[in-house]
């Protein structure tokens, strides 16, 4: 095998559209965990919520693309209000558990068989995304090489990535603005300590639901480019269930929560390992070095959510504020 | 930095221990199958039907043959990726045993990357058109609220260790679902027909509490004394989580799998209800159980020594009470009972890789209603969660039966917080 | 200073009515479990006065702070400011109309810098509505207003050399100092402050008290707790005395120094038979008994704030 050929696919890897929807969602938890402080352990349920609502109004009403992101946005509006109302007065292990379970609540009510007209069941929702490639406008694969590095990618894969990486960099600008700013100032103080702004007149309340909606917001956006590169939604764990939620966490804690590129810089760093140990796992298959009775082909997918779970373990304890957080930030963090 | 190494170290210890406590490749499959098991509603208990030949045909070639087992189960092994269809031939259906009558014989399925491929067919027993005596509906209540207690006492014994954690560290423990999990497997694991059931199910539960022990000393005491928050451990417990579970599914692969015994029983009627020995062993068991815990939290020095590191740690550490032996205690507990709960709900369910973190929702919301940290509270809340569960089957489908469990758990944090049994917490 | 003699007309007895209360406290009752915590029958504060909030710990004056100013529910009991009744409102609706109040446990925001927690008190921030926050040309203005109003206050308070300091990295005493100050950004009619001095060094006590002062002179209202009773004596105009939970005197501070009742709480004769042992225990008024009217006894005593 060839090492750097594993290195130059995981660096693609890292540019792909799955990086650019796992950043929006974590841009979406940057603004909630990051910045307000709130632990919302549901971003998959965002997704979820932006991805079906994209795809129902095409798939079950014929409605254009239009109607189903405008429907997916409304929807993830309506997801956080009714998530904040009860919860984000309470404790934050409450929020935690609540968005988690109304996450799945969610993910269990469009698998159900009773829904399969509208939501597809458990077989998902194929078929909707033709309008948005029709738009596209790469006729032949796009990119470039540079010594073991290849850079090219389908015509198809190439607009996913244009449209997901253009709002990811909208994204970032709109948290460039809103935090800098006093409404970004009462964010922070809401994260450092709620009390003392509510002591000074300010409805903290309110501005934890503004963050919820805008996070849930930035992961529903995430959902729909998971489904419009996937040409489908579907209401399997590993596609919107909680460790969908996690993989983003990771990949924000990597980059630096409450930092403004955290977000993206984590999601490229993660996703690169995560397809650098796939491919290197299959290569060393390919060249015996691991027995099959050790990792079965089919198991090879697996080393992904095991690194997933050592990462998040190791860079709680050893680096929570991120791979490039200063030593200062450590001592703050406490 | 010697200490980070240290950690490290351990961390990796914890993960070669996991590993290694499979034996390795005796369960991990290799192979690709279509896979199913074939059952049929008897007195609302789903039971297996044996001797039923399913075929797999690709291409208009046959790929195989295979015969369901005692347990119902088959598993046709398929060369690859690719479209088959799968015929289950009525002939042999056993006498009064047919398919739904919306159902076809042969079905279109389509093995994916790698995967098993599970499919399904729905049977309906030939007496199910006669009225039986207790099909009334004050019969399928009872019969839905004694499914509900057996699960909501198997639930008791996943929650209370996940409430005393949370009553003497605070910590909210996301991986308490692979603790259940642990347990149902290392039965299983052990129940290889060498030793018999009982004797495989009393080492896993000695494992299981060793396991508890272990993520307390290997994770959490170094956590605690490293300062880490409580958020920080939050998200820690939950890459826990996801480790143990996935080196589980590496390990004994992603199917359902049965106990050797106990797996086919016939029920006993008891006026509406029909429980398998099995069932009222496992009830037996849990009321067992969960009243030695209660006296053992009530009356002995150590559930007093528990109480007092729940009720103020600061107060009991200076008293003279070794607060981190307590929590050691505390963990040992949560593991033996999460693990004695897992070969309860595996006897029940089968064993599978994710039970205990399917599990682990109900079980935050059983421990939420009862309020977090109080033992009695998680009793309650499980056997309210259970029942609950089972009643709201009569007005939505059963696939839903969680979601109207976990948003009675959404709906209590609305109107009472701490919980029914909690205390309010203080403020300011 | 004239201001600083009682106003003759009123009675030094518990719940005397005043002449111009800003506000008015009517059967206040907060219990936890068997505990009366705070169990006020009626108080007024005198506007435009520095009223101190004396007791023993454990007497509830924290308890009474946090239920007057919204961060706490009574199980009984109405209090209006200004007039207007308060009971339904939040604390942040409280502090909007001029009640603003300090923790006894600092709450600093420790990941921002002292200016930024300057400026997050100001009120009525333009900025602070999301819509107007992405367009900085609306706020830039009143930004700078506020950043100046800002350094001045810090330049009052001696923190101007911490201006881009993490909070975080602040002393317990320059916390208190901050969180003070920053409760000034945003205008109060009346100001409640948790045992300001504690912790802070007895140079700079000097110093805020005249600061204190001044906001007297400015028309606010100060109600504080505090323990060292010469600071006491020094700047207020009025003394309440709680026991638990009850305002047990009220007075001037002489009158209250010659108060038998008073010198009997803080020694630990006063006791209330309602309550039992262990749970007088568990509320903390066994120190009651250690406690004497020394003036340091405030200083030791639950700075455990970090
Ligand atoms: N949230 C709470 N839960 C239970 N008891 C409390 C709570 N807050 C205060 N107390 C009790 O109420 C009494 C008054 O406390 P506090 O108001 O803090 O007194 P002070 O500020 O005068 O020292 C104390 O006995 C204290 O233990
Ligand atoms: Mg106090």
């Amino acid at each position: 095998m060839d090492i750097l050929d594993i290195i130059g696919s995981a660096l693609k890897a890292g540019l792909r559209p799955e990086t650019a929807y796992i950043s929006l969602a974590a841009i979406g938890l940057n603004i909630h965990f990051g910045y307000t402080g709130l632990l919302n352990f549901g971003q998959a349920g965002f997704m979820a919520v932006g991805a079906y609502g994209l795809a129902i109004p095409v798939f079950a009403f014929e409605a254009s693309l239009w109607v189903g992101l405008a429907c997916g946005i409304t929807a993830s509006v309506i997801f956080a209000l009714l998530l904040g109302y009860p919860t984000l007065r309470l404790r934050a292990d409450y929020l935690a558990i609540v968005t988690i379970a109304a996450a799945e609540i969610f993910r269990f009510i469009v698998r159900a068989t009773g829904l399969r007209e509208i939501t597809g069941g458990s077989n998902g929702i194929n078929g909707f995304s033709s309008g948005f490639y029709e738009a596209n406008p790469y006729t032949s694969s796009v990119g470039f090489e540079l010594g073991f590095l290849d850079f090219n990618y389908t015509a198809r894969e190439a607009w996913v990535m244009t449209v997901g990486w253009g709002i990811v960099l909208t994204g970032i600008a709109f948290t460039y603005f809103a935090i800098n700013s006093p409404w970004g100032r009462v964010l922070k103080s809401v994260r450092e300590d709620e009390d003392a702004v509510r002591s000074l007149g300010k409805n903290a309340y309110s501005f934890k639901m503004q963050s919820l909606v805008i996070g849930g917001v930035f992961g529903a956006i995430g959902g729909m480019i998971l489904a419009l590169a996937q040409g489908s939604v579907q209401p399997s764990p590993v596609d919107l269930g909680p460790t969908r939620t996690f993989l983003a966490y990771a990949a924000l804690i990597i980059g630096g929560t409450g930092k403004l590129w955290g977000p993206v810089a984590g999601s490229f760093i993660f996703i690169s390992l995560l397809s650098f140990t796939d491919t290197f796992i299959r290569s060393a298959q390919a060249e015996g070095w691991i027995d099959e009775s050790f990792i079965a082909p089919n198991e090879v997918g697996i080393a992904r959510f095991v690194i997933l779970g050592i990462a998040l373990m190791l860079l709680m304890t050893f680096r929570p504020q991120g791979i490039f957080g200063s030593k200062r930030e450590m001592a703050l963090d406490v | 930095m010697p200490k980070l190494a240290k950690n490290c170290i351990a961390g990796l210890a914890l993960i070669l221990v996991l590993v290694l406590s499979f034996p390795i490749a005796v369960l991990a499959q290799s192979e690709q199958a279509i896979t199913g098991t074939l059952r049929v509603e008897i007195n609302e208990e789903r039971t297996p039907v044996a001797g039923v030949d399913i075929s797999v045909v690709q291409g208009g070639e046959e790929v195989g043959v295979e015969t369901t087992a005692e347990d119902g189960t088959f598993a046709v092994t398929v060369p690859g990726d690719g479209a088959y269809s799968v015929t289950l031939n009525t002939d042999s259906l056993p006498e009064g045993v047919t398919l739904q009558a919306d159902a076809t014989e042969t079905l279109e399925v389509r093995v994916e990357s790698g995967n098993n491929k599970a499919v399904i067919y729905r049977l309906v027993s030939g007496d199910q058109g006669e009225t039986s005596a207790f099909s009334d509906q004050a019969g399928k209540v009872a019969r839905l609220v004694s499914n509900g207690v057996r699960f909501g006492l198997i639930m008791a014994m996943c929650s209370i260790g996940l409430s005393l954690i949370f009553g003497t560290t605070q910590l909210v423990n996301f991986a308490h679902g692979e603790l259940v999990t642990f347990g149902a497997v290392m039965a299983l694991v052990l129940d290889n027909g060498t030793i018999p059931f009982l004797v495989a199910a009393a080492l896993a539960l000695a494992l299981a509490a060793g396991f508890g022990a272990a993520n307390d000393l290997v994770i959490w005491r170094p956590l605690r004394k490293r300062g880490t928050g409580l958020i920080s451990m939050m998200v820690i417990s939950i890459g826990l989580s996801i480790l143990i579970r996935f080196v589980i599914l590496w390990q004994v692969g992603g199917d359902r799998q049965a106990y050797s015994k106990y797996r086919i029983q016939e029920g006993i009627e008891i006026g509406p209800l029909s429980l398998t020995p099995r069932d009222l062993i496992a009830m037996a068991i849990s009321i067992v159980v969960l009243v030695a815990v209660a006296y053992m939290i009530n009356k002995t020095k150590f559930g007093k020594a528990m109480r007092a590191v729940a009720d103020n740690r600061d107060l009991a550490e200076s008293s003279g009470i070794n607060v981190q032996q307590v929590i050691l205690y505390v963990w040992v507990l949560g593991g033996l009972l999460a693990g004695l709960g897992g070969i309860l709900l595996g006897l029940d369910q089968q064993v599978r890789w994710n039970m205990g973190f399917d599990l682990l929702l109900l079980i935050f919301a059983a421990v939420t209603l009862g309020g977090l940290g109080t033992a009695y509270g998680a009793l309650v809340g499980s056997l309210v969660v259970g029942i609950f569960i089972e009643l709201s089957t009569l007005v939505v489908a059963p696939e839903l039966k969680s979601v109207g469990a976990l948003m009675i758990l959404i709906i209590i944090l609305l109107v009472r917080p701490q919980g029914i049994l909690g205390r309010a917490e203080r403020v300011g | 200073m004239s201001r600083s003699e009682a106003p003759a007309e009123i009675e030094s007895k518990p719940g005397a009515t005043k002449p111009d209360p800003i506000l008015k406290v009517s059967g206040l009752v907060r219990q936890f479990g068997g505990l009366k915590a705070v169990d006020v029958e009626h108080l007024e504060i005198e506007r435009n006065k520095i009223t101190a909030l004396i007791g023993p710990n454990g007497a509830g004056k924290t308890t009474f702070f946090n239920l007057i100013t919204g961060f706490d529910q009574p199980n009984a009991g109405e209090w209006t400011y200004n007039g207007h009744p308060m009971k339904a409102l939040g604390p942040h609706q409280m502090a909007k109309q001029g009640m603003v109040r300090t923790f006894q446990l600092t709450k600093s925001l420790s990941k921002l810098t002292v200016i930024e927690n300057m400026k997050l008190g100001a009120a009525n921030q333009v900025g602070e509505s999301l819509g107007k926050a992405l367009l900085p040309f609306t706020w830039k203005k009143q930004e700078a207003e506020i950043e100046r109003r800002a350094d001045a206050l810090l330049d009052r308070f001696n923190m101007s050399h911490m201006r881009s300091e993490f909070a975080a990295s602040l002393s317990g005493g320059q916390r208190k100092l901050l969180e003070m100050a920053r409760a000034l950004m945003a205008e109060p009619e009346i100001v409640m402050l948790d045992e300001p001095m504690a912790g802070v060094n007895p140079a700079l006590t000097q110093e805020l008290l005249g600061h204190v002062k001044e906001l007297r002179e400015e028309g606010r209202t100060i109600v504080f707790v505090e323990h060292d009773m010469d600071v006491v004596r020094d700047i207020s105009d009025w003394v309440v005395v709680m026991a638990q939970g009850q305002i047990i005197a009220e007075g001037t501070h002489a009158e209250i120094g010659a108060n038998q009742e008073v010198i009997d709480a803080y020694l630990g004769r006063h006791h209330d038979e309602e309550m039992s042992s262990d749970k007088a225990q568990e509320s903390g008024t066994e120190s009651f008994s250690q406690s004497e009217p020394d003036e340091n006894s405030g200083l030791e005593k639950e700075s455990n704030d970090e």
